[in-house]
This record gives C-alpha cells, structure tokens and sequence, in this order.
C-alpha cells in the first residue's frame, strides 16, 4: 500500500552491477485550493507523477485536477476494464455547509491520492491510456474529455447496447423467461454470498470507528470545561490546596487538546481506511453486476445462435433462396456469441486474480489501520497516565504542610 | 491463537461472557468490584451497591474518613429495603392507604465491656422530616447536614424501585452524617430517633393550617395593643419569628429589616465581624464555583461512560468481523486479518471495560463535589440562623426605645397635672412592666445572637479542615485512578501494537 506523500523508497538494486532500477510510478494528490466562487467554487488539487517509465513524457509532471477529473477517469476505466475492481472513489456529495471543511478537504484528498496510487500500481491498470491523460495533459484538453463523456455525448456504440439490453429484457417478457439468467457455480456464490456479508460487517465496524470518534471529541471538550472548573475551585482554596487544583485544572486542558488531537488521527488513519474498504466491496458489487450482465448476453447469444443454426439447417435441407441470406446472418450472430462468451471468460479470470489481489491488500490496509489505531490509543493512555501522574509530587507537598493549607 | 477450534478459549470465563453479553446495558453486566449507587445527577452510571464507608469503621473496605468516622459512637447505621404498611384510617370510606416505612439498625459504640448494642427501628419519612425540624430549632448556628429532600410523589411512583432504592439510599447518607457531626451526633434528637422503638417520640412539626389558626387568634390581640400578647417572651426569643403564630413579631422584624436594609436607622447592633462578612462572602463564590464544577464532573463521567461504551460496541463489531473472515476464508490473507482483528477486539473489549471500572471509581471520587454543595446550603442555613437572631435583637432594642420613649413623654404630662396623675401613673408603671420583660428578651436574643456566632465560629473552623482533607482525598482518589487505569489501557493497546508492527515495517 502506497502511503500518501512518501518518497519513493529506496530500490533493492542499488549495486553498479545490477540492472538498471526497477520501474516506478509515483503520484501524490497535493495543495487542495479553493477555486470560484460561491456556488460554482470548487476544490482543485495538484497532481505530481515522478516516474521513470518511457511511456510519459518526463520524470516529472504536475497538473492540477478537480474532483470531477478523477470521477472522469474512474468512469473511463469502469468501462474498459470489466472484471478488474476498479478502486473506489470518495463520495460524490456532501451537505453543502461541510463541503469546504478542512476536515472534508483533507478527507478527500487523502481518499484521492489513494485512489490514484491504486490504480497506479495496479498491473492491468497502470497501463490505462487514461491514466495517462489524466496525469500528464493540461487543464484545457482534460476539460474537453470531461463533458464529452458526461450526459448526451454518449458513444453510438453504447448507445446500441443500452438498445441491446432493452431488446433482451422485453424479450424475456415476451417469452415468458422473466428471471434473469444467472451463473450456478457454487464457488461464485460463496464468494457473492462472502461480498455481501463483508460490505455489511466492515460498514458496521466503520459505523462504530466514527462514534468512537465522536466520543474522543467529546471526551476532550469535558476535560477542557471540567479543567477550567477546578482552577476556579482552586482559586477559592487556599495556597497549597489551590496550586493542585490549579495543577489539575491546567493538566485536564493539556489532555483535551491530545484527545483531540487523536480524535483526527482516529478519523484519517483508522475510520477512514475502513470507509475505504465500505467503498471498495461496493466497487466490487459493481464487477459482480458486470459479471452477471455479461454471462447473461452470452447464454442469451449462445441461444439465439443456436436457434439461428437450426433454422438455417432447416432452410438447407428446404433449399430456400433465404439461405444465403439466413448464413450471413447467423455467422454473424456466432461471432458476436463468441465475443460475448470471451467477455464472459475475461471478467471470470480478471475477477479470480483481482480477488486474490483485494484480499492481499485488505490485510496488509486492515493490519495497518489497526497498528495505527492501536499506537494512537496507546499513545493516548500514556499520555494521560503521564499527566495526571505529574501533579500527585503536588499532592504529597500539600498533606506535608500545615492542615490549614 | 487458532481461530478454527476454541475460539475464545483462551478468555476466562468472565471475559467470554463480556464479550457475549457487550449489547446490554452497563446496569446488567456482572462484576464482583465494589461500585457505588450514585447520586440522582450521575444519573446515567446506574451501579448498585452496599455503600460502606464512612461510618465503618470495623467493618473493612471503609476508610475514607476514619478519624471522623471513629470519633462517633455510631459505629454504623443501616437503613434496610423499605417496607410497605397497610395505613389505620378511621374512616373505612378511604380504604386502605399504604405507606412506606424504612427498617434502620444502628450498632453503638459499647460502654465499659461487651460488644456494641443493636437498635432496630421503623421510620416513616415524614419521621425524618420531623428530625430534620427539632435539629434545626435546636441548634442554630452549626451546619446540619441537608436532609434528603421531600418530593411531592403519589402512591404510583413511591412503588417504583429506583426512587424507593434512592431514598434509601440518601436517608442512610444523611443519617450517617449526622452522627458524624461531633455535636448533632451526640444528639437527644438524633439518638431517639434512631433508638426508640415504636412511634418516634418527637414533637411533629405542626402543619401550616393550625398555625395560621393560631396566629389568627393572637393577631387582633396583639393589634389591639394588648400588651401582655404583645410581649415576646424570652424563651420565644430563642427561636426566629414563626410563620403564622408570631405574625407581630414577623411584621415589626420585618420593619426592622427594612429600616436596616435602607439605612435610614443606624441599628443599634451592627454586624461589625468584617471577618465574617468576608467568609460569608467567599461562601458564596465557593458555592458557585462547586455548582460549575459538579456539573462538568458529571459531564466527565458521562463522556467517559460513553467513550467506553463505543469502545465495547466497536469490539464487538470486531469480533463478528472475525467470526465471519473466519468461516468464510478462502486464502490464507484472510485468516490473518481475522486473527489481527480479533487481536483488536479484545484490546477494546478490555479497555472498554477498565472505562467502565474507571468510571465507577471517579464518581465516588468526584461525589465529594457534590457533596460539598450540600454542605453549603447547610452553611448558609447557619448564617442565616445568625442573621435572623441579630434581627430578633434589633428588633427588641427599637422595641426598648421606642418604651422608654413612651415612658418619658407619659411622664413629663403627668408632671404637669397638678395632684398627680393617677391614671397616667398606671400607664407609667404598665409601661415599666414591660420594659422589664422586654429587657430580659433582649439579654437573651443578645445571649443567643452570641451563642449562634460561636457556634457559627466553630463550625468554619471545622469545615476549612475537613474541606482540606476532603478535598485533598477527593483529588488524591481522582488522579491515582486515572493513573492506574491509563496505565492498563497503555498496556492492552500496547499488546495489538506488537502484534501489528508488521505492517509498518511494510508500508515504509
């Protein structure tokens, strides 16, 4: 897992007789700024790729993208790489008050340079076209293919589909087969079967990540309040009574600060990698409807086809002038079955692979989110153990002198 | 740690059933550690208890206050589960009514040899609100110990288990307290009440309708310029101007005050103690600054309860991720998650549960705040028992010289009636009369006023100690629990670190 800001680390082939260094791709999503005004203002991001791979321009390349850039290119690879989990994105939307928050900002930013470094390391899509557009081209062209994609400008091609499934799915209707077709191996439904279970316990265990968050807020606002109470108090005791008071008072202040503090890094570095994986299983839940879509058109095709050729053999053996016409058609309906039955194949080998992959990486992300959180809460408890530690000399000092403090 | 057999079979017992039972309520989860019922504002930390310190001395896990506690012959006072009795009405038309009445037992410190006496009693509530009425006649000047208070409640809520066990609960508070106190403890009135058996053989504080009855009666008559009922009689004196009865005296106190208040009469006694009024003062920042900070005590305990709450909900949610990588593992990446997050789990689960613990600790602790409220409305009772008595004095010194006045003018008409006077001498010598028993009330309002600074005196002096050690132990108690709590989470959490540690390594 590529960590946001890190430098790139050291290549293992250092030597002068080793080869020369290993490829890298390294992007950080940097500097959000407000851009615009009031309700067309947006977040603008600079995007740095340091990289030695021949295929960009140059060792370094610095952009500045938008949110909907990276909305771009999501959409662009969902498209073309069928079968391949395409890493989540953070959410579209926000309630419009929280949208400039700091907290948001570096939220998304976090969850974009994370997004991006995925795909940079990810085998198949790494090598995406427009991966590289959106690295490396200046504002103006990204903004062309931005709205060329978004609403009306759709590709004939996908417009056929769409006519396509239409067609299929009244079909069905017409035929009676109103239940979708769906694939029966049960290795497949374990895994869907796991997917769902899993989108459900990891957004359960992020639920309680943030309350917990919550809970260190308002941890940390009681001890500023009550900290300020018992330096009043104090003021109202006499002297030596009144300096532990005081003591106490300043050293509950100085705890509310670090439980806020942890507070944001229980957010970034814990709720936040969990939100992440929410995220990614729902991805996931999108190759799977990708799967089901694209077995569905094969077994369809395989179908018609197979109608197709019996009809054609009956017109052979009738030998109709339509037979000519009834072969074209049919090698034509086979080719488009056997495209639609290699759709299918690539999507079930990219899945196998990409679910290898997602349970490799959701470990080593899990394992890390949890070091995290265990050494802030760690951190946390010594802290105060600390502090609360360092005004007990002050209480010996007081039972010490006169009863009348 | 092989997720496939026993499971939890490293847990003890205990935690396993934690770990169960995590989506219940604090109030049900078994523990064997001393907690403390809480007074009515931490409402939210709902933990049952025998509560045993103060007046334990024999008796072990007390200790908060052992001198105090050991000077009092009260080794300990118990006020049982109250008890529901049938009320006797004379009139069968009303039915049966019920009442409660709460089983106290009292050990007293033995006399000579042999073990201490037991006394077992039967008290109704109103029982202690006729003690709390005859301690505050009887000793003006000290700082009583509030009684719990009297809330208007109908048959319906008095069954309700948690206000009974509350009131229970701040009865054997109150009791407690009292026989504390190195005076109120050694007590007629306290020791009746806790000893006589059967019906508690003090005088009841009459009930407002009678004394309005009363004072009714005597107010024509005082009007009308009756001096014999005009007269305050020294051993009223003792007691401040009663609502109802002594509607006269109220009025020309009330005359006094005003005068007082305005500054138009210089009175005769002025509170001139600029030392007390300096304390009185401080009193009054010292009570607000207790009001603020009880509050924000209580705010604390409620965000500790609730940050260990999430702590135990999160584990939970921890342990079904576990549970469900577990079963459903395909690749061997997933039964390390599983292990880690149940590595996870179980740190939260037991910091979750040392939150709790701790938390149970820093009420009692934080109690003292609260406590310490109480004993200012006491405080400030006792001032105004000093402040009314200087009032009574005040009043009587007018009194005086307006007589004397009176006697003066009588006398020099009557010395310009030729032959004597005999009916102005009558007047003169009525007058006389008056002043007399007028001046005796006043040597003893004067005797009294004395009597409730002293009083008042002594009691500060004890207070600004007790308040030190009091306060002292409270802050004491506070920060070696957060210390010894802190210090356990470290190390729960500090355990999942090493586990992990892998993944740093990685990631950099």
């Amino acid at each position: 897992m590529i960590s946001p800001e890190t430098s790139p680390p050291r290549s293992s082939s250092q030597s002068p007789r080793s080869p020369p260094a290993a490829p890298f791709l390294y992007i950080s999503v940097t500097e959000p700024v407000k851009l615009g005004n009031g309700v067309q203002a947006y977040i603008s991001y600079r995007v740095i790729t340091r990289t030695n791979l021949p295929e960009f321009q140059g060792p370094e390349k610095i952009v500045i993208r938008r949110y909907s850039d990276f909305v771009w290119l999501h959409d662009r690879l969902a498209e073309k790489y069928k079968g391949i989990f395409i890493p989540p994105l953070p959410e579209k939307s926000a309630v419009e008050k929280f949208r400039f928050s700091t907290e948001f900002i570096e939220m998304r930013r976090q969850a974009l340079d994370i997004f991006i470094n995925r795909i940079a390391s990810h085998p198949e899509l790494k090598q995406s076209e427009d991966l590289r557009t959106f690295l490396q081209e200046d504002e103006e062209t990204m903004e062309r293919a931005r709205s060329q994609e978004t609403g009306i400008f759709k590709k004939p091609a996908d417009l056929i589909q769409i006519f396509k499934d239409v067609q299929t799915k009244v079909s069905d209707v017409v035929l009676g087969k109103e239940k979708p077709v769906e694939e029966t191996d049960p290795e497949y439904e374990k895994l869907k079967h796991y997917i769902f279970g899993l989108e459900d316990h990891l957004a359960e265990t992020q639920k309680q990540a943030f309350r917990l968050v919550k809970r260190h807020r308002e941890l940390g606002q009681s001890l500023s309040d009550f900290g300020k109470a018992m330096k009043l108090l104090g003021a109202c005791e006499g002297n030596s009574l009144g300096k532990v008071f005081s003591e106490l008072g300043a050293k509950s202040e100085l705890l509310s600060i670090k439980l806020q503090k942890e507070a944001h890094n229980l957010l970034m570095n814990f709720e936040e990698p969990l939100k992440d994986y929410v995220r990614a299983v729902q991805s996931i839940k999108v190759t799977f409807a990708d799967r089901a879509n694209a077995f569905r058109q094969h077994c369809e095709l395989a179908e018609t086809t197979k109608l197709k050729e019996i009809n054609l053999d009956k017109l052979n053996l009738m030998r109709s002038d339509k037979v000519r016409e009834a072969e074209m058609e049919y090698r034509e309906l086979k080719s488009e079955s056997e495209q639609a039955t290699r759709r299918f194949e690539t999507i079930v080998r990219l899945m196998n692979e990409e679910i290898v992959r997602f349970q490799e990486q959701k470990t080593a992300d899990m394992g890390l989110a949890f070091h995290q959180f265990a050494k802030g809460q760690a951190k946390l408890a010594n802290d105060i153990a600390d502090a609360w530690r360092s005004v007990l000399p002050k209480i010996e000092a007081c039972s010490v002198s006169s009863q009348h403090g | 740690m092989d997720p496939d057999t026993g499971f939890f079979a490293s847990e003890s017992p205990a935690v396993r059933e934690e770990m169960e039972s995590l989506d219940l309520s604090d109030a049900t989860a078994p523990s064997s550690l001393p907690f403390f019922v809480e007074p009515p504002s931490y409402a939210d930390v709902v933990l049952k208890s025998t509560f045993e310190p103060q007046n334990a001395v024999t008796i072990p896990g007390s200790g908060s206050y052992p001198p105090r506690a050991a000077a009092s012959d009260y080794l300990r006072i118990v006020v049982s589960d109250p008890e529901t009795m049938q009320e006797t009405s004379n009139s069968p038309v009303l039915g049966g009514t019920t009442y409660v009445t709460y089983p106290i037992t009292t050990w007293v410190r033995a006399v000579g040899h042999g073990g201490p006496s037991v006394f077992c009693v039967q008290r109704r509530f109103r029982d202690v609100v006729t003690l709390a009425a005859r301690l505050a006649e009887a000793y003006r000047g000290y700082f009583i110990p509030q009684r719990p208070d009297k809330s208007l409640v109908d048959g319906q809520v008095m069954q309700k288990h948690e206000f009974v066990e509350q009131r229970r609960w701040e009865l054997e508070k109150y009791l407690r307290r009292l026989a504390e106190h190195p005076v109120i403890g050694r007590s007629d009135e306290l020791r009746v009440f806790l000893q006589a058996q059967g019906k508690l053989p003090l005088p009841a504080a009459t009930d407002v309708a009678s004394r309005m009855l009363d004072g009714a009666v005597r107010l024509p008559k005082q009007l009308f310029g009756d001096a014999a009922a005009g007269r305050v009689a020294p051993e009223d004196v003792v007691q401040p101007a009663k609502e109802g009865r002594d509607l006269l005296r109220i009025f020309k106190e009330l005359k006094q005050a005003v005068a007082n208040d305005w500054g138009g009469v210089k009175p005769l006694v002025v509170e001139e103690d600029r030392e007390f009024l300096e304390r009185k003062e401080k009193m009054q920042v010292l009570e607000q600054q207790l009001c603020t900070a009880s509050q924000q005590a209580e705010a604390l305990v409620k965000a500790q309860q609730d940050i260990g709450e999430t702590m135990g909900e999160m584990g939970l949610a921890f342990i079904k991720l576990t549970k469900f990588e577990t079963e459903e593992a395909i690749f061997s990446s997933q039964k390390t998650l599983s292990a880690d997050a149940k590595c996870v789990a179980t740190a939260a689960v037991k910091a979750s549960r040392l939150y709790r613990e701790l938390n149970a600790q820093t009420v009692k602790h934080l109690d003292t705040l609260h406590e310490y409220l109480g004993v200012m409305l006491a405080v400030q009772s006792a001032f105004s028992d000093r402040t009314s008595a200087l009032l009574t004095a005040q009043t009587l010194m007018t009194d005086l010289s307006t007589l004397h006045a009176k006697v003066e003018k009588l006398e020099v008409a009557s010395s310009k009636i030729f032959g004597g006077d005999r009916s102005g001498l009558r007047k003169v010598e009525e007058l006389n009369e008056t002043i007399r028993v007028t001046e005796d009330a006043k040597s003893c309002a004067l005797g009294e006023y004395e009597r409730i600074k002293e009083n008042n005196r002594n009691e500060l002096e004890r207070l600004d100690r007790e308040k030190h050690d009091d306060f002292l132990s409270m802050l004491k108690g506070f920060l070696i629990n957060q210390v010894e709590y802190s210090e356990k989470v470290a190390i729960a959490w500090a355990a999942v670190v090493e586990e992990t540690c892998g993944y740093a390594r990685e990631s950099n």
